[in-house]
C-alpha cells in the first residue's frame, strides 16, 4: 500500500514538475519577447497558473483530500470560496513577510506581490489541495510530529524546501555583480522555484528511504 | 587550575585585544609625516651652501619649463609602450621615445595600486597609507602639502579634465575642470570622449600653465576583458593620437627664446594578466613614464630603443616641482630624476639636488628618531660641505678643469645621498609589517582555540573551566617552545630589512609575549589530548546544558548557522559593505523562528491539554495553566503578538536610516524628518519617544532616579530645541540657535547622578546586605543612566531607534525569553544579533564616513580630545552596548532559575565576538592586496577591533556582577 502511495506521489510530482517546465518553455517558443529574466512577472504568473491548474486537477483526480461527509453543492461552494479566501490571505501574508524582510513598501509592490503569489501557489495551494481549508489540520501538520500520512510528510518537505529556497535566493541580492538575475524579485522567485522542484524530487525519495521509520498514528 | 568561565572569557578577550592591537600596528604602519597641515614655502628654502661667507641666495633657480601637459592614462602598463607590442599599440609615442627629444623611464608604483592612493602619491610624493584616510576623515579633500597646491599658490593656472577623484581631492584648485565618474565600468568610450572633447579648444588657448588629463577608458577595458583583449589596441591607438595631437599643438606654439614645454605621459598603475589591479605584482606596479620636451637632446642614434631606466613613481613629484621652480612638497619621499636636469648648468644642477636633499633630510629628521646614524643623512652632510667649497671656488671665478671634476664629484655624492635617504624613507611606508601581523594573528588564534576547546566545560552546569596551567608551565615542551620562539624572533629581527614594530619592543615585553604564547600552546595541546584521547562516552550538547542527548532545535540551528554564515560573509567586499542587510535578514528570520516557537507552545498546549505529556520545549517548571484563566489568555495573545510586533518595529526602524553603499542614495525617513518643513513632525515624534522612554525605563528605578530621569529627558528635549532640531510650541522659528552647552551639561549631571545611585546600590548590596532586590535595582539604574546618555547623544530622528530598542527588550524579556525558557546561551546570541542590527539601525555602516563626529561636541564648548572620542565611541556602539547591558540585567534577574546564567552569557558573548574578529584578521591578511583593501576591508577591521575592545569592557562588567553573586 505504501509503495502504491509513493508511486502515486512520484508521478504526481513528475506531472507538476513537467507543468512548470512547459510553462517556462511554451511561452518562450510562442510568445515573442518572453524570457525568464526579461519578462519575469509574466513568467511568474504563467508558472503559478500552470502549477495551480495542474495541482488542482491532479489532486482532485487522485482524491487525496479528506473525504467530505456532505456532498451538497452548497457545502462544496462554501469550501471553494473559503479556499479562495485562504489563498488570497496567504498571498497577503507572504507579501507582508517579504516587506518585513525589507522589500520596498510602495516602489515595487507589484513585483513583491507576484513573488507572494508564486510562493502561495507553490505552498498554500498544496495545503489546500491536500488538507482542505481547515486551519486546525494545517497547524497539526506543521507542528513537530504532526504528520499523519505520507502526504503530510510530503507536504512538510515541499513547503520547507520552497520557503528555504526563497530565503536562500535573497542572499545574492547585495552582491555588486550587476547580473540580470539579481534584480528584485528574480533571485528569490528562482530560488523558490528551485527549492520547490528540489522538494518535489526529495519528498518521494526521502519517504522511500525512510519508510521503515515512518510510523503514523491512525487518523 | 580551575577558573570560572566568565573570568576566563574576559581574560581571553583582553589578551585578544592585545593581539589585535599588535596586528593593527603591523597592518597600518605609521606614516611619514612632518605635519599634516603645514606646507613648505619658498621662503623656507635653504640657502645655497657657501663655505666661508654668509649664505648667498635663497631663491630657486629659474624654472625649466613654461607649460606642462600631464597625460595620465589609467592602468597604462609599461609594456603597452615599451614592450614588443608597443610599436603596434602606440606607434607615435614609440617613435618619439626612440627618436625624439624625450626621456623615458619605467616608473614603479607602490601598492595599493589603486587610483586614489596613486593620485595622492603622484601629487604629494609621499606613499599614502590607510591611516591617512582615517586621519582626514572629515574631508575627502587633500590637506597635505602637494604639488597642485604649490602650483596654485605660485599663481599657475591649472586645467583638469578626467577622473573626478581629482576634483574631489583638489576642490577649488583648478581654473577649469570637467570630472568624469568611473562609475560605469562597462563604458569605455564615453569617459574618454568627455575628456578629449575639451582638448582642441584648450590647446589653442594660452591662458593656462598646467593641463592635466586623466583617461579612464583603458582601465575599464582592463576590468572588462583583460590586457590581451581586442579592445586594447584601438584604445591605445586613440591615446596615441591624442598624444600626437597635444605634441603637435605644443610644438607649433613653441617659440624660440621662451621656456620650453613639457609633455608627460604616465600611468597611475598597471594591470595584472587578468586585467585587475590593486596588488603588488610586477605588471601591476610597472608604469611607463615618458617626458617629452624640446629641452631634451634629440636622440642621436636612431638604433632602436634601449631599455628605459627604472625610477620610483614618486620621483616624478620633486622633478616636476623643481622643473616648475616650486618648492618640493614636504612629505615627498622621491628624489629628482637626474636625467631631466642634464641640460642645465652644473651650478643649477647642484642647487636642485641640494634643495631636494635638504627637503628629504628634514623629512628624515621628523620621521626617524636616530636619523643621524642613517648613511644617507651623513652622505648628504658631506656632500653639502663639498658643495659649499665648490661654490666658493666657483664664485671666485675659477673655471679650471679641476673645478668641473670637483663639481661632478659633488653631484655624484648628492645623488647617492638622495637615493639612500629616499629608499630609507620609503621603506618606512607602504609595507605591511608581516612579522607583527603574524605574531598578532597567532596570538589571537591560540586564544580562540582555547576558548573553543573549553566550550563544553564552560557551558556546563558548574561553569568552571579547568586549565592545565601548572602542568604546562613545568613541562619540557614549554621551555623548548620558548627557546624556539625567542630564536625565531632574534632571527627575524636581525635579518629583516624593514623595521618591524614587534622588533622595536623592549626585550622584557617580547619575552613575556613569547612565554605567554608558548604556555598557551602547551595548554592548547594538553587540552586537545584530554578532549580527544578519552573517547567521549556521551557528547554533551554545546547549547543545552541540561539535555542528555545531542539535539538541536530549529532555533539552535538558525543561531549557529547565522553566526557561522555571517563570519563567512565577511570574505566578500559587497557583504561587508551591505553588512546591515545580513543582520536585518538574520534578525527577521530569528523573529519568525521565535514566532514559530511561541505558536507551537501555545497552540499545541491547548490542543493536547489533557491528552499526553507532550515534549514541547525543554521546560521543566509548572504549566502556565496554574495561573488564573483570564491572565493566561491575555498573556498568550501578548506572547503571540510580540514577534510580529518586533518585526514591524524592525521594519520601521530600518527605514529610518538607509546605510550601506548600493542603496544608500535612496530616500529614507531620517532625511524626510530632518528637512525643515517637517520640523513639527520631528518635534512631536521626539517628544513622544522621550515620554515612551521614560515610561519604559522608570519602572524598575528608585524614586530619586525616576525624578532624575524625567528631568534628564526634559533636558534632552530642550537641548535638541536649543540646537534647533526640534521646537517648543511657544518657540518662534526665528530664534537664535545656540550650541546647547548648558542644556547638555544639565543632562550630563543627571546621567552621572543616576549612574552614581546605581553604583551605590550595587556596592551596598554587595558589602552591607546581600540583597538581591537592591542589586537588581542598582543594575537597572545603571542601565537607565545609559539610556539617558544615549537619548542625549542620539540625533532627534534616531530617538525612535532607542525607543524601539527598549520596547523590544521589554516585551521579549517579559513574554518570550522568560516564558519560553530559552537558556543563557540562546538568549545571549539573540541579544548579540539584536545589538548588531541596532548598530546599523542607528545609521552606521562598515564605512568610516558614517561615524557621527558631531556627537563629540555635545555639551562641550570646543573640541577636547578625550571626551570627544569617548562620546563618539559610546554613541556609535550604542546599540550593542545597550543590548549587552540589558543582557546583564536580564540574566542577573534570572538568577533564581539558573545561577550560572551570567557566566554562560559572558562566555558566549566572548565567543561570539572573537570568532568573527579572528576570522576577519585572517581574511584581511590573505586579501591584503585586494582592490578594495583600503576602501572596504580596512575600515571594517577598525570597526571589528573597536567592537572587540568594547566587548572586553562589557565582559569585565559581567565579571563584577558574577563576582558579587558568588559572594552572596
Amino acid at each position: 500500500m505504501w509503495d502504491r502511495e509513493i508511486r502515486a506521489m512520484a508521478s504526481t510530482h513528475a506531472i507538476i514538475a513537467s507543468s512548470v517546465f512547459m510553462a517556462t518553455v511554451l511561452p518562450a517558443v510562442f510568445v515573442p519577447g518572453f524570457s525568464v529574466y526579461g519578462a519575469h512577472l509574466s513568467w511568474i504568473y504563467s508558472v503559478s497558473g500552470a502549477v495551480i491548474a495542474v495541482s488542482v486537477a491532479v489532486f482532485w483526480l487522485l482524491g487525496i483530500s479528506t473525504p467530505t461527509k456532505k456532498h451538497s453543492l452548497g457545502y462544496k461552494l462554501s469550501r471553494l470560496s473559503r479556499s479562495c479566501l485562504y489563498f488570497f490571505l496567504s498571498c497577503l501574508f507572504f507579501h507582508t513577510v517579504v516587506v518585513l524582510y525589507g522589500a520596498p513598501l510602495i516602489d515595487s509592490a507589484v513585483e513583491t506581490f507576484s513573488l507572494a503569489f508564486l510562493l502561495t501557489s507553490l505552498t498554500t495551494l498544496r495545503c489546500l489541495c491536500i488538507l482542505g481549508p481547515n486551519v486546525q489540520s494545517w497547524i497539526r501538520v506543521f507542528s513537530r510530529h504532526g504528520a499523519m500520512s505520507v502526504w503530510d510528510t510530503c507536504l512538510q518537505i515541499t513547503v520547507a524546501c520552497t520557503v528555504v529556497g526563497a530565503w536562500v535566493g535573497a542572499f545574492p541580492i547585495p552582491l555588486d555583480w550587476d547580473r540580470p538575475w539579481q534584480v528584485w524579485p528574480i533571485s528569490c522567485s528562482l530560488g523558490a522555484m528551485i527549492g520547490f522542484l528540489t522538494g518535489l524530487v526529495a519528498a518521494p525519495v526521502w519517504i522511500h528511504y525512510h519508510r521503515k521509520q515512518l510510523t503514523y498514528k491512525c487518523k | 587550575m580551575k577558573v570560572r568561565s566568565s573570568v576566563f572569557a574576559s581574560f581571553v578577550l583582553i589578551c585578544e585585544v592585545i593581539g589585535v592591537a599588535v596586528f593593527l600596528r603591523g597592518f597600518f604602519p605609521v606614516s611619514v609625516k612632518s605635519s599634516l597641515s603645514s606646507k613648505s614655502k619658498l621662503s623656507d628654502l635653504p640657502a645655497e651652501p657657501l663655505t666661508g661667507s654668509s649664505p648667498n641666495s635663497t631663491r630657486l633657480p629659474h624654472p625649466l619649463f613654461k607649460r606642462v601637459v600631464i597625460m595620465l592614462v589609467d592602468a597604462l602598463r609599461e609594456d603597452f609602450v615599451f614592450g614588443p607590442n608597443g610599436r603596434i599599440y602606440m606607434p607615435y609615442t614609440r617613435h618619439v621615445v626612440e627618436k625624439g627629444s624625450s626621456k623615458s623611464f619605467v616608473a614603479k608604483a607602490r601598492p595599493p595600486t589603486v587610483t586614489m592612493p596613486r593620485i595622492k602619491a603622484l601629487t604629494t610624493g609621499s606613499i599614502p597609507g590607510f591611516i591617512d584616510v582615517v586621519m582626514n576623515l572629515n574631508s575627502p579633500a587633500m590637506l597635505e602639502d602637494n604639488l597642485i597646491w604649490q602650483a596654485k599658490t605660485a599663481g599657475r593656472r591649472i586645467i583638469f579634465y578626467g577622473d573626478d577623484t581629482w576634483v574631489r581631492l583638489f576642490p577649488k584648485h583648478f581654473m577649469e575642470y570637467d570630472g568624469t565618474t568611473s562609475f560605469f565600468v562597462s563604458d569605455y568610450t564615453e569617459v574618454d570622449n568627455n575628456v578629449t572633447r575639451h582638448l582642441d579648444s584648450t590647446l589653442k588657448r594660452d591662458d593656462w600653465d598646467i593641463l592635466i588629463l586623466h583617461y579612464l577608458g583603458l582601465d575599464h577595458i582592463g576590468h572588462i576583458s583583460g590586457p590581451h583583449s581586442s579592445l586594447i589596441q584601438p584604445k591605445l591607438l586613440e591615446m596615441d593620437d591624442i598624444l600626437k595631437k597635444i605634441h603637435n599643438a605644443l610644438d607649433s606654439k613653441d617659440t624660440e627664446g621662451s621656456l620650453p614645454y613639457l609633455l608627460v605621459l604616465c600611468g597611475d598603475h598597471g594591470m595584472s594578466e587578468t586585467g585587475s589591479h590593486g596588488g603588488s605584482s610586477e605588471p601591476e606596479v610597472s608604469t611607463p613614464l615618458v617626458l617629452i620636451s624640446p629641452a631634451f637632446k634629440r636622440k642621436a642614434m636612431p638604433a632602436g630603443m634601449d631599455i628605459p631606466a627604472v625610477v620610483e613613481q614618486v620621483d616624478l613629484t620633486p622633478t616636476l616641482a623643481l622643473g616648475f621652480g616650486l618648492p618640493i612638497s614636504q612629505n615627498s619621499v622621491g628624489h629628482v630624476i637626474p636625467e631631466v636636469l642634464e641640460e642645465t648648468s652644473l651650478r643649477d644642477r647642484l642647487r636642485y639636488l641640494h634643495i631636494n636633499g635638504h627637503q628629504l633630510s628634514c623629512l628624515l629628521k621628523d620621521t626617524i628618531p636616530d636619523y643621524e646614524k642613517e648613511a644617507g643623512f651623513e652622505q648628504f652632510r658631506v656632500a653639502e660641505k663639498a658643495h659649499g667649497n665648490w661654490m666658493k671656488l666657483y664664485l671666485e671665478g675659477n673655471t679650471s678643469e679641476v673645478l668641473t671634476n670637483m663639481g661632478k664629484k659633488v653631484l655624484k655624492q648628492y645623488l647617492e645621498a638622495l637615493a639612500a635617504m629616499s629608499s630609507c624613507l620609503s621603506k618606512q611606508l607602504g609595507k605591511y609589517d608581516m612579522y607583527s601581523m603574524i605574531a598578532g594573528m597567532m596570538f589571537v588564534f591560540q586564544l580562540l582555540l582555547v576558548l573553543l576547546l573549553t566550550l563544553p566545560e564552560a557551558l556546563s552546569a558548574e561553569a568552571v573551566v579547568d586549565l592545565p596551567v601548572l602542568s604546562a608551565l613545568v613541562s619540557l615542551p614549554f621551555y623548548l617552545l620558548c627557546l624556539l620562539l625567542a630564536s625565531v624572533h632574534v632571527l627575524v629581527c636581525t635579518s629583516a630589512e624593514s623595521s618591524c614594530y614587534f622588533c622595536s619592543l623592549s626585550w622584557g615585553l617580547v619575552f613575556a609575549a613569547v612565554a605567554f604564547s608558548s604556555a598557551m600552546f602547551c595548554i592548547l595541546v594538553s587540552m586537545l589530548t584530554r578532549r580527544l584521547l578519552p573517547a567521549p562516552t556521551h557528547r554533551k550538547s554545546p547549547l543545552r546544558s541540561g539535555g542528555s542527548e545531542w539535539w538541536l532545535s530549529e532555533l539552535d540551528v538558525l543561531l549557529l548557522a547565522g553566526t557561522i554564515g555571517h563570519t563567512l560573509s565577511l570574505a566578500s567586499s559587497s557583504f561587508i559593505e551591505e553588512e546591515h542587510q545580513t543582520w536585518y535578514f538574520l534578525l527577521n528570520t530569528l523573529c519568525l523562528a521565535v514566532f514559530q516557537d511561541v505558536c507551537r507552545k501555545y497552540f499545541r498546549e491547548q490542543r493536547n491539554s489533557g491528552d499526553e505529556e507532550e515534549y514541547i520545549l525543554p521546560s521543566k517548571d509548572c504549566h502556565p495553566s496554574a495561573h488564573p484563566k483570564p491572565e493566561v489568555f491575555s498573556e498568550k495573545w501578548l506572547a503571540l503578538a510580540t514577534p510580529p510586533f518586533t518585526l514591524v518595529c524592525i521594519r520601521l526602524v530600518r527605514s529610518l536610516n538607509q546605510t550601506g553603499v548600493q542603496w544608500a542614495h535612496l530616500p529614507d525617513l531620517g532625511h524626510w524628518l530632518n528637512s525643515s518643513e517637517h520640523k513639527i513632525v520631528l518635534s512631536l515624534l521626539a517628544a513622544f519617544c522621550l515620554v515612551l522612554i521614560y515610561f519604559l525605563v522608570q519602572r524598575r528605578c528608585s524614586l530619586v532616579s525616576k525624578v532624575a530621569l524625567a528631568l534628564g529627558l526634559l533636558g534632552v528635549y530642550s537641548y535638541r530645541a536649543a540646537v534647533g532640531n526640534v521646537s517648543f510650541p511657544w518657540q518662534h522659528s526665528g530664534q537664535a540657535l545656540s550650541k546647547g552647552t548648558v542644556e547638555a551639561r544639565f543632562v550630563y549631571v543627571f546621567v552621572l547622578g543616576i549612574l552614581f545611585t546605581g553604583t551605590k546600590d550595587l556596592l551596598r548590596s554587595q558589602i552591607i546586605t546581600a540583597d538581591a532586590k537592591l542589586k537588581s535595582r542598582g543594575l537597572w539604574e545603571i542601565y537607565s543612566g545609559l539610556v539617558l546618555l544615549f537619548s542625549l547623544l542620539f540625533r532627534a530622528h534616531n530617538l525612535p531607534v532607542l525607543c524601539c530598542c527598549l520596547l523590544i527588550q521589554t516585551f521579549m524579556a517579559r513574554f518570550i525569553w522568560r516564558k519560553l525558557h530559552y537558556d543563557a546561551a540562546q538568549t545571549t546570541i539573540m541579544h548579540y544579533w539584536f545589538g548588531q542590527a541596532f548598530f546599523y539601525f542607528q545609521g552606521n555602516s562598515s564605512n568610516i564616513a558614517t561615524i557621527d563626529i558631531s556627537v563629540g561636541f555635545v555639551g562641550l564648548e570646543s573640541y577636547v580630545e578625550a571626551p570627544a572620542i569617548i562620546l563618539t565611541a559610546l554613541s556609535t556602539y550604542a546599540g550593542p552596548l545597550l543590548w549587552t547591558c540589558h543582557l546583564v540585567c536580564y540574566l542577573s534577574s534570572e538568577r533564581d532559575r539558573s545561577p550560572v546564567a551570567i557566566s554562560h552569557g559572558c562566555y558566549c558573548l566572548a565567543l561570539l565576538r572573537s570568532v568573527p574578529a579572528a576570522a576577519y584578521i585572517v581574511l584581511v591578511t590573505v586579501l591584503r592586496y585586494h582592490l578594495f583593501i583600503w576602501s572596504v576591508f580596512s575600515p571594517k577591521l577598525l570597526y571589528e577591533s573597536m567592537h572587540l575592545l568594547l566587548t572586553a569592557g562589557m565582559c569585565l562588567f559581567f565579571n563584577t556582577m558574577e563576582q558579587s553573586h558568588s559572594k552572596s
